[in-house]
């Protein structure tokens, strides 16, 4: 089925429904780093699903394993970091174990990529135009006219003006926005049914953020993608996702409706998080504080990785690592939220 | 500290620090000279600040935002006396600064002033342990003599940033991201200085590790009464931090206002634009003006007002007549729509 991919139409496709289906399934996902002093774990078997047309923010801090869960779902890890365990299924159908010719194919094809960087994710030596036609052409039979044709309409969707000057013109000679505007529209080439974003605007000043992130949005809307928004901006992803994942050391620590987490967070983390973001509007008092910072891979702490950071940790939390479990309308891997210790806590108060 | 005085009020005192009046910086960005001679290229010049003029109060946070390339950071640069002013000039604490020719007489005014940089991986010397990096303003304004006494100050400057006295054996690549800012805060705080000017101080670092800053940065100021210029692309962090904001755009001062007033009431177009482009956690889902268009080139800015072309509100005689500052409140504004009363109320959310 996923060779069918046509190009009939494809700028103006039908706005797919909003189904239930999920496009993309990670299960206990496990991303590994040998190295000389032991292995890290970059990734530590995490579980989520993408439904269709669905946006699904990623949040974290530096080194919380983002980047890592995005690249290790296009197949894109570095060696020696190595997917060790856990299964990725794009429409049903397992993709990390894929051949490399297979995968090479599927990338661009079925997944598509946003870097954060526009500049290095363009060639400087070829033309716009170059990037997109081959792009089509790789993954379509379109003659080298009508890929030129489809590399135009997708310019214009993308909204660059005046696209049959621009198309044969090099990255250089388009500022950051529309550099970004390019890279949307090489990764909309062949219709993918996801679209992984890795910090699309954070190279790009407030507004031009505004533009790229409404840009995103129509054209997922409108092609019927789903995406996996990985920032570490708060409050683009309460503006452009559905449901959010927080992750925390290579884990995540909550998931959950947007609004429910940003508002009526559920893990001590998450909670953290939120009251350190400044906002306008707010009061001046001063900001909540997580006390320490994030543990490096090497000395990830036993039980919650979180635990020595955390105003609520107890014994379990020393030993234990928690999964996910549901609280409140999210669900939070925190063991604050088990049923039986809540029970306890009762008891004892 | 040696002179620590008895905590000043939270806010100024009325008494003006620093006083920047009609301050310009003109960058030679011409081709090398043979260019010139042979191609027949002209000289071309950047004006990167255009008549600046704003009072810092002592005791108080005076903020600047803008997108990348309006000339706060050179702004910032000609405050200290890095660059020389092509025009206008900085008084601080009524001394022109201008005036000054040698070395010899710069030097108490040096000290009296400190500057805090963005990234703290570059703005340390890699080779120096952090108490030698702490003590080099000590040493060179000779404010301590004899190594114990230098010692002893260190350790508490270390702990006055919340490090340990003990830190100051280690490199710098041993502390992470907001830890080596807070080696940086040490510095800039050992020569006992009475104004610092932070050029993004925080745009390198989680929202964790920023909300350990910002405040950090807030309760050094109660206790030793400093006077801050700070300098961020952040609006959110800049309201939390700041008594007085203002808005640069392609290297004039388009308005300037009390921090609550300038957020809560914006007059200038741009303005209104800023706050309405930063994505926020309230999902308020107001109705949002998409500006389009991006910076223009500061090498060859739009004739009038420099923002007329992005400007819905712009007639001709923005275009060709540059407004002049208007007082309005406490602050100043650039437009010839608010000095008309042509722009329409914000819509108040």
């Amino acid at each position: 089925m996923n060779e069918t991919t046509t190009f009939a139409d494809s700028a103006g496709a039908t706005a797919r429904p909003r189904g239930n289906r999920p496009v993309l399934e990670v299960e206990k996902l496990r991303v590994e780093f040998p190295t000389r002093k032991g292995t890290l774990r970059a990734v530590d078997d995490i579980s989520f699903h993408i439904d269709e047309g669905e946006v699904l923010g990623v949040v974290g801090e530096s080194g919380a394993g983002k980047s890592m869960t995005g690249t290790a779902i296009i197949g894109l890890l570095e060696p020696p970091g190595r997917i060790a365990g856990g299964e990725v299924r794009l429409e049903g159908e397992r993709i990390d174990n894929l051949p490399y010719e297979k995968m090479r194919r599927y990338r661009g094809a079925r997944i598509g990529m946003v870097f954060q960087d526009p500049l290095t994710s363009l060639n400087p030596l070829y033309t716009v135009g170059f990037h997109l036609t081959e792009t089509i052409r790789t993954h379509s039979d379109l003659s080298e006219k009508q890929a030129r044709q489809r590399a135009l309409d997708l310019l214009s969707e993308v909204g660059i003006p005046a696209p049959e000057r621009r198309i044969d013109q090099y990255p250089h000679q388009f500022s950051g926005g529309m550099r970004q505007r390019v890279v949307v529209a090489l990764a909309l080439c062949a219709n993918p049914r996801l679209i992984i974003a890795d910090e699309p605007t954070t190279a790009l000043d407030v507004s031009i953020q505004a533009q790229i992130i409404r840009l995103l949005q129509r054209l997922c809307r409108e092609h019927g993608a789903s995406v996996m928004l990985i920032t570490h901006d708060m409050g683009v992803i309460a503006e452009t996702a559905d449901r959010v994942a927080v992750m925390y050391a290579g884990r995540i620590a909550e998931v959950g409706p947007v609004q429910e987490v940003v508002k009526n967070a559920q893990h001590p983390y998450t909670e953290g998080l939120m009251g350190a973001i400044p906002t306008i509007g707010g009061t001046h008092e001063d900001l909540v504080q997580i006390k320490g910072s994030m543990p490096r891979l090497t000395q990830i702490p036993s039980g919650c990785a979180f635990h020595p950071r955390c105003p609520k940790a107890f014994d379990r939390c020393r030993r234990e690592r928690p999964e996910l479990m549901p609280a409140g309308r999210s669900e939070a891997a925190c063991w604050l939220h088990d049923p039986a210790e809540k029970g306890r806590r009762r008891g004892n108060g | 500290m040696a002179e620590v005085a008895a905590p000043q009020g939270p806010v100024a005192t009325g008494e003006t620090l620093l006083s920047v009046r009609d301050l310009g910086k003109t960058f030679d960005v011409s081709a090398p000279f043979l260019n010139r001679v042979l191609q027949g290229q002209p000289r071309v010049h950047l004006t990167a600040v255009d008549d600046v003029s704003f009072d810092i109060p002592r005791g108080s946070t005076f903020s600047l935002v803008g997108e990348s390339g309006c000339g706060k950071s050179t702004v910032a640069r000609l405050v200290v006396g890095l660059y020389r002013p092509s025009q206008g000039r900085v008084e601080f604490e009524g001394t022109d600064l201008a005036r000054i020719q040698t070395r010899r007489q710069m030097a108490p005014l040096r000290r009296k002033w400190a500057m805090i940089f963005q990234d703290p991986y570059a703005s340390l010397n890699p080779r120096w342990r952090v108490a030698d990096i702490v003590a080099e303003p000590i040493r060179y304004h000779g404010l301590l003599s004899g190594g114990q006494a230098i010692r002893t100050r260190v350790g508490e400057l270390l702990e006055l940033v919340g490090l340990s006295a003990l830190d100051g054996e280690k490199y710098p690549h041993e502390f992470s991201g907001g830890q080596r800012q807070r080696i940086s805060i040490a510095r800039a705080l050992a020569s006992e200085p009475d104004f610092i000017v932070c050029d993004e101080p925080t745009s390198a670092l989680d929202v964790s590790v920023q909300a350990q800053i910002l405040n950090l940065m807030k309760r050094l100021q109660r206790e030793l009464g400093l006077t801050y210029l700070f300098i961020s692309h952040d609006l959110a962090v800049v309201y939390h931090i700041s008594d007085y904001v203002g808005v640069m755009y392609l290297g004039r001062l388009v308005e300037w206002s009390d921090a609550r007033l300038l957020f809560s009431n914006p007059r200038h177009p741009y303005t209104r634009m800023l706050l309405d482009a930063i994505p926020d956690l309230e999902m308020s889902g107001r109705a949002r003006t998409p500006v389009g268009g991006e910076v223009p080139s500061p090498i060859a800015p739009p004739a009038g007002c420099h923002f007329n072309p992005r400007c819905p509100f712009a007639d001709e005689r923005c275009r060709s007549e540059t407004p002049m500052a208007l007082k309005v409140g406490v602050g100043e504004v650039r437009c010839h729509a608010v000095e008309e009363g042509r722009l329409p109320e914000p819509e108040s959310a």
